[in-house]
Parts: C-alpha cells; sequence; structure tokens
C-alpha cells in the first residue's frame, strides 16, 4: 500500500541523504541516478511522487515531467535559486511545486505532505472551499468571508476560484492569466497584477500584508493551504 | 500610398538632432526701436515669475529707465572685459553663462560683432554653444540683419549692413515678429525713445524715411510667415503626413570669383527659401583660374563660404568650358531651377560670361534660369592685367628660336632658295606656344615677322617691303603664328587640367587603397598626413584624442608645437566636429586650421593644416579635394574603430563564456555539498547533547550559504550578466514575500510593513528586486539591536515610487554613504556580525541593472535609513478600469 517516493538526481550525496529523510518520515525511497533509470522504474511501478532534480546528465530533466504527468505522478523539481525561468518552464510543463537547492529537509517533507494531500482531493473534487477565513462555493459563486458575504465581480471570482482549486500550489502568471482572461492574454501580466491587489482589498484582513494571496516573486501565486491542515511547520 | 506616409529620415534626424538642444527664440523686427529688447525682458520676468531659472547674458538698456526697470529684477551674469588696443571692451562672458547653466539666458542683438580675441568672431556663434550645451536662449535682431536678406534691404534703404546672420540661425528658431506701424516708430523716434548711436543719426534719418519702414515691414512679416511655413512642414514631414522637400525642386547656381557673385548666391537662397528646395553651389575651375588676381581668389573663396554658410552643397569642377561644366552639373543634380549672374558692365566685346549665359541659354530645356544682373566693379585693374602670362624664359627661348632659324636659314638660303623660308618661320612660333604658352608664342611670331621681313624680303636688312605680296606674307605669318599658338596653348592647358584631374583622382585612389591596406592607427595616422601633405602642399598633421585633450600622432621631419590657442582650436574640433582655427568661424586666431574626421562612431581624430604664413591653408580650388580626402579619412578610422572594437568584443565573448561555465560550475558544485550538509543538519535533532553543536552547523552553513549566493550574485553583476526581465510588478507582492521569506531566517524580528495600496505598478524585475530587499532587510537586521523594529515603507515620492528600509541601529558612519555600497565596506560593528561585505553592493547592483537608484542616509535620531528609487518612466500605468 505505502507506494514509494522516487528521488531523480545525479548526485549521489543527495540521493541518500534524501533517502534517510523520506524513510526516517515513514516513506519508501526508490533512486535513479539518470533520466533513463527514472523511465525505467516508472514503466515497473508508478510512485505516489517524484523528485525530480533538472540537471541530469543523459536528458533534460524538463522532458521527464510529461512521462510522470501521464501517470497523475506528482512532481516536486528540485532547482537552483538563480533558474525563475526553469521553475516556471517546469510548473507549466505540469510539475505540482519546486524546491530551491540547498534546502532544509524538514521544508521538502512538509512540501511533500502537502502535495500528496491535493493528489488526494483531486480525486474527489471539493466545490466548497475554505481558505483562512474565507469560504468559496464554486458551484453557487459565492465567497463568504467570516460569515459576511464578500461582493466579486466575475473576474475577481474567477481568479479566487482557479487559486483555490488547487489550494497550497504555486499557479504560473500564464496559467492564471490563461485560465482567467483567456490564452489571448497571456502577457497581460498587469491584469493579474490588478486583479490581485482588488482581490486581496477583499479578502485579506491587511491588504498590504497579504496573507491569503502569496506571491513567488517571478513565478506566480498561491493561495495558502486550508488553516486546520496547515500544521507542518 | 505608404511611401509617402513614411516620416522622411532627414525631418527625423532634425528632429532628433534637435533633442537635448535648447530652444532658440527670436524678436524680429523691422528696424531698431520697435521694442523687442523690451518684449524679450518681459517675456523673461513672466517666465522667472513662473519658476524657471532665467538669467541676462546680455543685455543693453542705452540708460533707458522702462528698459532697465525690466532688467533689475532678472539676475545678470556680469560681462567679461576684454582689452583690444588699449580699449577696454565688454562682451557676454560665454564661459560664465555655460558654467552657471540656466534654463533660460537672455542674449540681446543676435546680430552683434564680439571684439576680437573673443572665442568666436559673431554672437550668434556663441548662441549657437550655448544651445548646444541644452540652454534655452531669447535674442533679439532686426529684418535687416538676415544674411539672404541684405542686398534687399540694401537696394531700397541704401545703407549696407555689415552685421549679417547665416539664414541656418533661423531656422530652428521660434521666431516671434515684434511689429510696429511706421507712423508709430516715427513718432517714437521724433520723442527720442529709440536709441541711436550719435554719429549713426544722420544715415538713420534717411533709413526711417516712412517708404523704408513701410518696406521693411512687410520683409518682416514675409520672412517671419516664411519660417512658420517652413517649420509647419518639417512637423508634417518628420511626423510623416508630407514628402519632404516642395516638389523636387533643386537648385544649382554658379559661382563666379566677381564681387557680383554674392548676390548671385543670396538669389539663390532667396529661391530656394520660397521653394523649400536645397541648392547646389557649383564653382567651374577653367584653365583662366590659374590667372587670377590675389583679389579674385579672396572674393571666390568669400562667394563659396557665403554660399556654405547659407546652407548649399558646395561642389568645385575642373574643366575647359565653364558653360560645359555647369550643363552637366545641371543634370547631375537634376536641377529644377538654374540661378547664374551677369555682369551689367559696359559689354566688354571679351567678356567671356555674356557669352555663357547666352550658351546656356540656348542649350537647356526643362530648366527655369534665372539670370541676376549685377554691377562688376573693374577697378584698380592695370593695363599689365590683360597682358596674357608667360614667363620670360618662353619669351626668351621664342626670341632665340627664331634667331637660331635665322641665322641657319641665311646660311642655307643660297642652296633652298627663299621660297620656304616663311613657312619655316612656323616651327619655332609654333614649338614656343606649345610648351611655353601663348605669350612665348607671341613674342616668337612678332620676332619671326620682323627677322623674315629684315633678312629675307626685299629690300634685305631693311624693314621697308616693297612687293604688296610679301607684305601679306608677313601679316599672314604672323596671324598663324598668333593662332596656331594660341591653340597649342589651350591644348598645352587643357591637358595640364586634365593631367591636374587624373593626379587628383589617382592620388585618391591610391590613398584609399593604402589606406585599405594599413592595420595600425599609428599607421594610418601617419599614412593620411603623408598623403594629405602632398596632395594638398601645406604642412599637415594628425591629432587624436588623450586625456582631456588632444595629442599629435603624425607629423612631419619634426613635430610642431602648438600654441594655447591652436591647442584650444584643435580641442574644439574634437569635441564640437566643427572645423576650427585659421579660415573658420572658430578660434580664428589661431596659425592652424583644424578639420574633424567626423563618423558615425563620432570625431575620431583631428587633421591640422597649415599653409605658408598665415593664409587659408586651404584655397578654395583645393576645397572639394580637401573634402573627399578628409572623408577618406574619416572613414579609415571608422573602420579601424569598428575593427578594433569587434576583436575587442571576440575576445570579451570568449572572456564570456569561459567565465559563464566557470560560474555554472561553481554553483553547481559547491551547492551539492552544501544542500547535502544542510538538509543532513536539518534532520539531526537538536534536542540532544549535541544540540548546540548540531545548531552551530545549521547556521554556518546557512551562512555559507548566503555567501556563496552573494558572490554568484556579485559575479553576475560584474560581468553584466544581470540581465533584468521587466513586467508590471506590485511593489505589495515584492515586499510581503521579502518579508515572508526573511521569518524564517530572522525569527523574532519585527517587521514592519507600510505600503501605500494606491501605489502604481511598476516595470521591475520581481526576483531582483525582491533579493534587493531582502538584503536590505538582511542588513538592517544585523545593524541594529533585535528588540527595534525593522520598518519597511512603499510610498509615491516626488519623481516616482519609493521604498525606505530603516533601522535603529548606530547609523552608518557619517560620509560613508556613497562608500557603504562599495563591495566589502561594512558598518562600524561588522566585526561582530560576521556579514560578507556584499550585500549592499548586490542591491545596488540590482537596482541598477532595473534602471532604479539606491542611496543610504542616517536617520535623525539613530538608525540607517535605505532607500530605493523607482523612477516615473517605469510606472505601468493601468487602472481597473482598463481590465477586461
Amino acid at each position: 500500500m505505502n507506494r514509494s517516493i522516487l528521488i531523480v538526481d545525479d548526485e549521489m550525496p543527495i540521493r541518500r541523504l534524501l533517502r534517510v529523510a523520506l524513510e526516517r518520515a515513514g516513506y519508501a525511497a526508490v533512486e535513479a541516478d539518470c533520466a533513463r533509470a527514472a523511465l525505467g522504474v516508472l514503466k515497473s511501478e508508478v510512485p505516489q511522487l517524484v523528485l525530480l532534480d533538472l540537471g541530469l546528465p543523459d536528458r533534460d530533466g524538463l522532458e521527464l515531467i510529461g512521462a510522470f504527468r501521464e501517470k497523475d505522478v506528482p512532481i516536486i523539481v528540485l532547482t537552483a535559486r538563480e533558474a525563475s525561468s526553469e521553475k516556471v518552464a517546469a510548473l507549466d510543463l505540469g510539475a505540482d511545486d519546486y524546491v530551491t537547492k540547498p534546502f532544509d529537509s524538514e521544508e521538502l517533507l512538509a512540501r511533500i505532505r502537502s502535495c500528496l494531500r491535493r493528489a488526494d482531493q483531486s480525486h474527489g473534487r471539493q466545490r466548497r472551499l475554505k481558505v483562512g477565513p474565507v469560504q468559496v462555493d464554486l458551484d453557487a459563486h459565492t465567497v463568504h468571508r467570516r460569515d459576511s458575504e464578500v461582493k466579486l465581480t466575475p473576474k475577481e471570482f474567477m481568479l479566487l476560484a482557479v487559486l483555490a482549486s488547487h489550494p497550497g500550489k504555486v499557479l504560473t502568471h500564464t496559467h492564471l492569466l490563461r485560465e482567467v482572461w483567456g490564452p489571448a492574454h497571456i502577457d497581460q501580466v498587469e491584469y493579474l497584477r490588478v486583479g490581485v491587489r482588488s482581490l486581496r482589498k477583499k479578502i485579506e484582513d491587511d491588504p498590504s500584508a497579504p496573507k491569503l494571496i502569496q506571491n513567488e516573486p517571478g513565478i506566480g501565486y498561491r493561495l495558502i493551504e486550508p488553516v486546520d491542515d496547515a500544521q507542518a511547520q | 500610398m505608404t511611401e509617402d506616409a513614411r516620416p522622411s529620415p532627414d525631418a527625423l534626424l532634425r528632429e532628433a538632432q534637435r533633442e537635448g538642444r535648447g530652444t532658440l527664440k527670436i524678436f524680429l523686427g523691422a528696424a531698431p526701436g520697435v521694442g523687442k529688447t523690451y518684449e524679450m525682458l518681459l517675456e523673461g520676468a513672466e517666465k522667472l515669475e513662473a519658476g524657471a531659472d532665467v538669467v541676462i547674458g546680455i543685455v543693453e538698456s542705452h540708460g533707458r529707465s522702462d528698459t532697465e526697470a525690466l532688467i533689475s529684477p532678472l539676475p545678470v551674469i556680469p560681462r567679461k572685459p576684454i582689452d583690444y588696443k588699449g580699449q577696454v571692451l565688454t562682451e557676454m562672458d560665454l564661459d560664465a553663462v555655460l558654467e552657471r547653466h540656466p534654463e533660460i539666458v537672455l542674449v540681446d542683438e543676435l546680430a552683434h560683432t564680439n571684439a576680437p580675441g573673443s572665442r568666436h568672431p559673431k554672437r550668434w556663434q556663441d548662441i549657437e554653444e550655448l544651445l548646444v550645451a541644452g540652454i534655452d536662449v531669447m535674442t533679439t535682431v532686426n529684418i535687416q540683419h538676415v544674411e539672404s536678406l541684405n542686398d534687399v534691404v540694401g537696394s531700397f534703404t541704401h545703407v549696407r549692413v555689415r552685421e549679417t546672420v547665416p539664414d541656418k540661425v533661423f531656422e530652428n528658431a521660434e521666431i516671434e515678429l515684434i511689429d510696429l506701424p511706421p507712423e508709430d516708430l516715427i513718432e517714437r523716434l521724433a520723442a527720442g525713445k529709440v536709441y541711436v548711436p550719435d554719429q549713426a543719426r544722420h544715415a538713420l534719418d534717411h533709413f526711417f524715411s516712412k517708404g523704408n519702414l513701410l518696406a521693411l515691414r512687410e520683409l518682416a512679416l514675409r520672412h517671419a510667415a516664411q519660417y512658420v511655413d517652413a517649420r509647419i512642414q518639417e512637423h508634417q514631414s518628420a511626423s510623416g503626413k508630407d514628402g519632404g522637400f516642395g516638389g523636387g525642386q533643386r537648385i544649382l547656381v554658379a559661382v563666379s570669383e566677381t564681387a557680383g557673385g554674392e548676390q548671385v548666391v543670396r538669389a539663390a537662397k532667396r529661391l530656394a527659401d520660397a521653394l523649400k528646395a536645397p541648392i547646389t553651389a557649383l564653382y567651374v575651375e577653367t584653365p583662366a583660374a590659374g590667372r587670377m588676381s590675389p583679389s579674385e581668389k579672396k572674393q571666390l573663396a568669400q562667394n563659396l563660404s557665403l554660399a556654405s554658410s547659407l546652407g548649399a552643397t558646395l561642389q568645385s569642377v575642373p574643366a575647359t568650358s565653364a558653360q560645359e561644366a555647369i550643363l552637366a552639373q545641371c543634370k547631375e543634380v537634376r536641377a529644377t531651377q538654374l540661378v547664374l549672374g551677369k555682369s551689367r558692365g559696359r559689354g566688354r566685346w571679351f567678356d567671356r560670361r555674356d557669352r555663357i549665359v547666352r550658351d546656356i541659354l540656348d542649350r537647356t530645356t526643362g530648366v527655369v534660369i534665372h539670370v541676376i544682373p549685377f554691377a562688376d566693379h573693374v577697378s584698380g585693374r592695370r593695363w599689365r592685367d590683360f597682358l596674357p602670362r608667360g614667363s620670360w624664359t618662353g619669351d626668351a627661348v621664342g626670341i632665340g628660336s627664331v634667331a637660331a632659324l635665322t641665322l641657319a636659314a641665311y646660311l642655307a638660303q643660297s642652296w633652298i632658295g627663299r621660297g620656304p623660308i616663311d613657312m619655316l618661320y612656323l616651327v619655332p612660333v609654333i614649338a614656343t606656344a606649345s610648351f611655353y604658352g601663348f605669350r612665348a608664342g607671341l613674342v616668337a611670331a612678332v620676332a619671326a615677322g620682323v627677322a623674315y621681313n629684315f633678312f629675307f624680303l626685299p629690300p634685305v636688312y631693311t624693314f621697308i617691303i616693297y612687293s604688296p605680296a610679301n607684305v601679306i606674307t608677313a601679316i599672314l605669318l604672323v596671324i598663324v603664328a598668333i593662332i596656331t599658338g594660341q591653340l597649342a596653348a589651350r591644348a598645352r592647358s587643357a591637358a595640364a587640367l586634365a593631367m591636374r584631374s587624373a593626379r587628383e583622382n589617382a592620388g585618391l585612389a591610391r590613398f584609399a587603397t593604402r589606406l585599405g591596406a594599413v592595420g595600425s592607427t599609428e599607421e594610418t595616422a601617419q599614412l593620411i598626413r603623408d598623403e594629405l601633405r602632398s596632395l594638398l602642399a601645406v604642412q599637415t598633421i594628425v591629432l587624436h584624442p588623450s586625456g582631456d585633450g588632444v595629442e599629435i600622432i603624425a607629423f612631419g621631419q619634426t613635430k610642431p608645437k602648438l600654441s594655447p590657442v591652436d591647442r584650444a582650436a584643435a580641442e574644439w574640433a574634437m569635441e564640437h566636429g566643427e572645423d576650427a582655427g585659421l579660415g573658420t568661424d572658430t578660434l580664428t586666431a589661431s596659425d592652424w586650421q583644424f578639420r574633424p574626421l567626423k563618423t558615425s562612431l563620432g570625431t575620431l581624430a583631428v587633421l591640422g593644416f597649415r599653409g605658408p604664413s598665415g593664409r587659408d591653408p586651404i584655397p578654395a580650388e583645393r576645397a572639394a579635394l580637401a573634402e573627399s580626402l578628409i572623408d577618406q579619412a574619416a572613414l579609415a578610422h571608422e573602420r579601424l574603430k569598428l575593427e578594433t572594437e569587434m576583436r575587442a568584443m571576440e575576445v570579451v565573448r570568449q572572456r564570456d563564456s569561459l567565465r559563464a561555465a566557470l560560474l555554472a560550475s561553481l554553483s553547481h558544485d559547491l551547492r551539492t555539498p552544501l544542500t547535502a550538509v544542510t538538509a543532513a543538519a536539518a534532520a539531526l535533532s537538536t534536542t540532544g547533547d549535541d544540540g548546540e553543536l548540531v545548531e552551530t552547523v545549521r547556521s554556518e552553513a546557512r551562512k555559507l550559504n548566503r555567501f556563496l549566493s552573494d558572490l554568484l550574485d556579485l559575479t553576475r553583476i560584474e560581468e553584466g550578466a544581470v540581465t533584468p526581465d521587466l513586467v508590471p510588478t506590485d511593489l505589495t507582492d515584492v515586499i510581503a514575500s521579502a518579508v515572508g521569506d526573511l521569518a524564517k531566517t530572522l525569527a523574532g524580528r519585527k517587521v514592519q510593513s507600510s505600503i501605500d495600496q494606491n501605489l502604481p505598478l511598476v516595470r521591475a524585475d520581481a526576483v531582483l528586486l525582491n533579493h534587493a530587499l531582502l538584503n536590505l532587510l538582511d542588513n538592517a537586521a544585523k545593524y541594529s539591536s533585535p528588540d527595534e523594529p525593522i520598518e519597511i515603507i512603499a510610498r509615491m515620492g516626488r519623481r516616482g515610487p519609493v521604498i525606505d528600509v530603516l533601522d535603529g541601529g548606530p547609523g552608518i558612519p557619517q560620509g560613508s554613504e556613497l562608500r557603504i555600497f562599495d563591495r566589502f565596506a561594512r558598518g562600524e560593528t561588522s566585526d561582530r556580525t560576521g556579514g560578507s561585505g556584499l550585500g549592499l553592493a548586490i542591491v545596488k547592483g540590482f537596482a541598477e541593472a532595473m534602471g532604479f537608484t539606491v542611496e543610504a542616509a542616517r536617520r535623525q535620531g539613530g538608525g540607517s535609513r535605505f532607500t530605493i528609487r523607482i523612477p516615473s518612466a517605469a510606472i505601468v500605468p493601468v487602472s481597473l478600469e482598463d481590465i477586461p
């Protein structure tokens, strides 16, 4: 039952460290040191999650994302800090999250938990979502904040709905713009900025110190996870 | 048609050149006393009132109290005294105005001539320099000082104005016409309200007649209207609404060495203004040019430089026939209008110019021909001027060869008889004419006639001729000798001209080939010097920029010593890209003439020429050749510079790729072990006996990681490898995520942020800005006590959005506000905090890469304030209403 987590990294010390950390947290781990080995593992068993380093010796890690995506394996990308365009590319190809090297093992485990939780929920999509003090009803198209209804414009609602459908996940600028404004406007980052700002004014306690809609500089936005679940530090 | 809608490149270029340049406003009047200075002062005072920085460069009040009252509120730049022959004259202190650099400067009397020893001979040149420096100038001028109207005004007022202003000065200026009806002006004059110098009063009484004033007023009105019209046209063609010059008109004006040439050139300019057409001024260098008197040469140079100052393109063509050359050039430049001068003199039968005009009239179609009659002053010509030129040697050879033939024929006459001797005499005549020119041939012909008569025509040994047939023989001999002599002489000068042309062309071609072959700057400069020296036959040097001056890098036998004036002229030419020194408009006191080598990359070098004993080193007939040579030299410099730059770029490119590879491996190879250490330390328990040690490993690993990132960032900055991805960004996002990131590493520190929610979006690279803020916050945390809150404020400043990071620490040391952003600069307490000393340098590097600025200041009451200023140009104007 306890499916394994696949570690794809060409550096042996990293693999060893990740294996120790994962096993300590109660997960089983499988290792692959190159793209070919990773695809080999995927043929024999479907892991419950993959930790994917993008700098592989034989192929670009980005090319593997599609293969894991097909089997519905959640992907967390391991990447260097400078590579914001690489992160965006990975996310746009379907990666679920990224962790910047050097990372803390605690932080990584928290990301893994959150990722697995989302994967579970996505099987039975929730139509009523609760994020902090905010409740979103996707069917009734209503938003409540601390029991009083908040009036949103159609675009604000769509933006919130898209974010709330993937709680805790970073959604890239392109993704949000495509979902809310349509594919013709994926370069109009200013639409998104203005939209987020007006949405924050309606749902955040302090719009100048936002807690719910968080920015990932150069990448996108994420809605924080529902409060009652987010215990992991 | 899309073709026509496209803006003309010339018009765009003029627009671009105007950018960054001050604007010129000219208060134009029909006559003295209409109140130009008064209006100018009034406007200056208004601007001052409105908050502009207005100063007076020079304004004459002539003791009038109403003018003085207007001057008094305006700051005046003190004049500069100039000592001239024991007399102290005062002029505008150009350097002081440039130094003071006001927004607007008032400079009275545009047409004024500066005292000798000033930088420029004319005040309009001072004004030009002010405009180039970006200072707006207001000035005044009367219509009779406009160069191209000079003749027209002179023709009805009979007062010749010497101080003229080139028309090009008016071209980009805003012109305000100060109009006063003649009756009122005469009244003002009678009431003594118009300043007139005493010595000029008599002349001006005539000048101020009502008829004159009416005519001047009409001229001024028309002129002002014409400029307005021209500016509208130019604006339209710059914005693509109209197609450039009016109807494709092109004007060709033939310039001669006569005094009337100036009138012809001015007439052509008026025509060009009316038609908005470009002018080409043509000088045909015929063989007769060799016989020009010094005064004619001077007049020619004057005419050509007038044409050039009126905006004409100069062309100098060597040819044997003026009419042929003019007709050929007409075709060449596709002229639609041809302007010729014709002397109005008593129609001297030998004047070939009349024939030129008639010839051209007969032989052209489709070209409008304007003939400008002028009075030619031929006074001062002595009889000797009418003698054909030649050399005494030629005369002697002529006489000698005739004498030799006479002797030979005399000895041989018993054998050959007298019959063919007359024919034999043609031999020395033709030979002398072809080798020594017309005069020697004439001398030989006369000598031959005399000798034949004396020795061979009966009665021999007398000059008496009996037989009428023999008279005819003698006369025929002289006529034949004259005609053949002239033909031979003309052929000779045509050949000489062709040879010079060919030599010059060959010289140019050789110069170009040689220039193409050399590879170093020094060789190029030396080659340019040598070739120009031999082709132009004047002393030549090449100067390159060095430090903040110039340096002679190629010269002849000995390096010439430059006087301070020479040096100033050379530097001027280098800096402004204009001719300077002897025979130009600037620093004429220099012994040298300096010509800049202008290229698309700026002025790369300056050529210096020195002629014999202070004369213009490049006479008019050589100007075209000199121009071509200078162009070639400039091209060579440009090519060399581009090559050098390309080589340097190649080196940089290789070094860059090497460094990029190094950086990539450094970031990967160092990061991997560091990642392992960090993650492993996090996994260890801190609760056991070794808890403290584990904590140390964790925090030191984190520090090491910081340091590594800082190093990599700084290397990227110094390599210029930071290429910001500027996208519309909400400062709230960036600040919130920076504060969020820091919460992990600086747990327990209180960070207060206050962000103006009405701040506009700005173009920024969120990653770089986030990183810069992180470093600032980190710095603030390091240099202040843990219980002091750190404040971060985003607000709208006067020139754009501003982000402040404030701490309550000891503050940065006084005087180190700028130094603090240097690498490895640390505050006084740095030993304790152990930062890398790179953080602030990275902040500055990232901010500047995005076009932002950062500054540091001490806070009043302790602590530091670091400020990132975002220019208003980075603001993205978008509001909720704009969003679909």
